[in-house]
């Protein structure tokens, strides 16, 4: 039995879809059973390494209704199979359960997905900005980041010699 | 009035902390790039390691949202900047896969060459920069001294020595000739003196063993638990390698071996690095003597190609093309499809996440960076160890910050 067909008689109510394209399996699953269909995949099916996790902002994609997908890439080892589960939240308030507690992998990925798309991931230990710095206020890869302007450096605080 | 012990007793004083922080970075020699580390210290004993990173973000993704398929490439070569043609390949691995393009199988075999050279190269400096670090000056200018080899290589077959942006959707930018197939002779004919020299002095050198043997120990576990890829998990015992578990490119036709260690410590890293090395000599071998004749790029019937420059001159189908593919207001078209699709690089499991929405620009362009999956998992390697190991746990790790921040 393929693990798309385990997935389905496991959670028959959770309204997962199946697509494929080239070599890429893809699963997509509404944000509320995402928690529990991962951690079956890798309790139960031996998924045991998350080697990609990373959002989408489609805000001007033709033809999207969600504004975010979060999208995980998983692979079981032993066997070299490759899935990639998708899942999209919205705003205002987009918040995910974190796989912190079943990938380690995921602490840096969803900081992050945190940093650059604002999309915050409940369970985190530290879910604190990577790449930008601390005082750093938008999120820069989201579709409505301006390309032009003053940029955020200006907000940033002056240490002059004098005070530092 | 004299000073008596009795005062001291009486003065009211904080608890006395007695350990002490450690900024390492962002600019230090043994960072090679812009790493920062805070580290907190018991004496010479590093407690707790704290990375801040980012310092070289400069918007990678971002530029990818905006520059074509082909305009893009520029900007992976500058990731990992020790191997930056394999970028290249990977990223065009990607698009190619996206757009369901399927390369000749002369490309096919150029590429592959072009990785297993980017893979010693990566290799060499890794190994050699790791013995520099650790005070072996020698082997890093031996190693040096072949990677100047490559550079010639690189520059014979794309004008470029460093950043060569030698990929096309399709294709290459040009085909190579006969001289650069026999410097590619030359340089695997004189490799292996240097390579055995370096083995000797480095492999049995007790100094160099004491400071990597029993170092920075990853269990199997812990390599598939954090995602850590490539080398680093082959030297725990993880068998995993996209070009046998996943093959592209002409891998499938080679003969190779996947390079493990058991050891799971630096020195089980650099002797799989070092082994590596030898293994992909092999695939050059098999490829270079063996590469098939025809054309490099794919038919110019496919849309996405770049004629090439003697058609754009002559023929007014070519003209018609080049305009189509270079005009940034026009393009080919591209599905609305998402991609994922990784490759081997030297550093472990480089994969793009690519979007495409129907124009000639990638809506999303991820990059799975190897050295930042590796770099999350330095705080829990390094915990008590001496200082003087971050060093050592650093160089084989092989962070590369252009990559680590993008």
């Amino acid at each position: 039995m393929s693990t798309e067909e385990t997935l389905q008689q496991k959670f028959p109510a959770a309204g997962l879809t199946f697509s494929q394209f080239r070599d890429n399996r893809r699963i997509v699953v509404p944000a509320e059973s995402l928690q529990p269909l991962l951690a079956f995949m890798k309790q139960d099916l031996g998924f045991d390494m998350l080697a990609e996790l990373t959002a989408v902002d489609y805000l001007e994609y033709e033809g999207a209704t969600d504004r975010f997908g979060v999208v995980y890439v998983v692979v079981n080892t032993k066997t070299g199979e490759r899935l990639i589960i998708k899942t999209f939240v919205n705003d205002p308030d987009p918040v995910l359960p974190s796989v912190y507690s079943l990938w380690k992998s995921a602490d840096w990925l969803e900081r992050e997905v945190y940093d650059m798309f604002g999309i915050k991931f409940s369970g985190h230990p530290d879910l604190r900005r990577i790449l930008t710095p601390d005082e750093f206020s938008a999120y820069p890869l989201r579709k409505d980041y301006p390309l032009k302007g003053r940029g955020e450096r200006h907000n940033f605080p002056v240490i002059t010699r004098a005070d530092s | 009035m004299p000073f008596e012990v009795s005062d001291l007793a009486e003065l009211d004083a904080p608890e006395q902390e007695y350990l002490w922080t450690l900024n390492f970075g962002p600019q230090h020699p043994a960072t090679h790039t812009t790493l920062r580390l805070i580290l907190t210290l018991d004496g010479e004993k590093v407690v707790n390691a704290v990375p801040h990173i980012g310092y070289l973000h400069s918007g990678f993704e971002k530029l990818g949202e905006h520059l074509d398929f082909n305009q893009y490439v520029t900007i992976v070569d500058r990731m990992n900047y020790i191997s930056p043609l394999h970028n290249e390949i990977s990223w065009h691995h990607a698009v190619e896969k996206l757009l369901g393009i399927e390369i000749t199988p002369r490309c096919k075999y150029l590429r592959t060459i072009l990785a297993e050279l980017m893979r010693i190269q990566d290799h060499l400096l890794n190994t050699g920069t790791c013995a520099l670090d650790l005070g072996g000056f020698t082997a890093f200018l031996y190693f040096f001294q072949q990677r100047e080899l490559i550079y010639d290589i690189v520059e014979t077959a794309s004008g470029q020595r460093f950043h060569t942006s030698y990929t096309r959707v399709g294709g290459v930018a040009f085909d190579v000739n006969n001289a650069w197939v026999d410097k590619v002779r030359s340089f695997i004919k004189g490799f292996a003196a240097v390579h055995a020299e370096v083995h000797r002095l480095l492999t049995r050198n007790r100094i160099f063993i004491e400071r990597v043997q029993g170092i920075g120990y990853l269990s199997a576990e812990d390599c598939i638990n954090w995602g850590v890829t490539g080398p680093l998990a082959r030297a725990s015992g993880v068998l995993r390698d996209l070009r046998k578990d996943e093959p592209y490119l002409a891998y499938a036709d080679l003969d190779f071996k996947v390079i493990a260690s058991k050891g799971g410590d630096c020195y089980a890293r650099y002797l799989v690095r070092m082994q590596e090395m030898v293994e992909s000599i092999k695939i050059i071998e098999q490829c270079i003597e063996n590469i098939p004749e025809g054309p490099v790029n794919v038919d110019a019937g496919s849309k996405a190609v770049i004629p090439a420059k003697p058609s754009v001159y002559r023929s007014i189908e070519g003209l018609i093309q080049h305009f189509e593919v270079l005009m940034p207001n026009r393009g080919f078209p591209t599905p609305k499809e998402e991609i994922y699709a990784a490759t081997e690089s030297p550093n472990g499991e480089l994969g793009y996440y690519i979007v495409g929405d129907g124009s000639p620009r990638s809506y999303r362009a991820r990059t799975r960076p190897p050295s930042y999956i590796h770099f999350a998992v330095f705080p829990q390697i390094i915990k008590n160890h001496q200082l003087s190991d971050v060093v050592a746990v650093l160089g084989s790790l092989n962070i590369i910050a252009a990559e680590l921040d993008r």
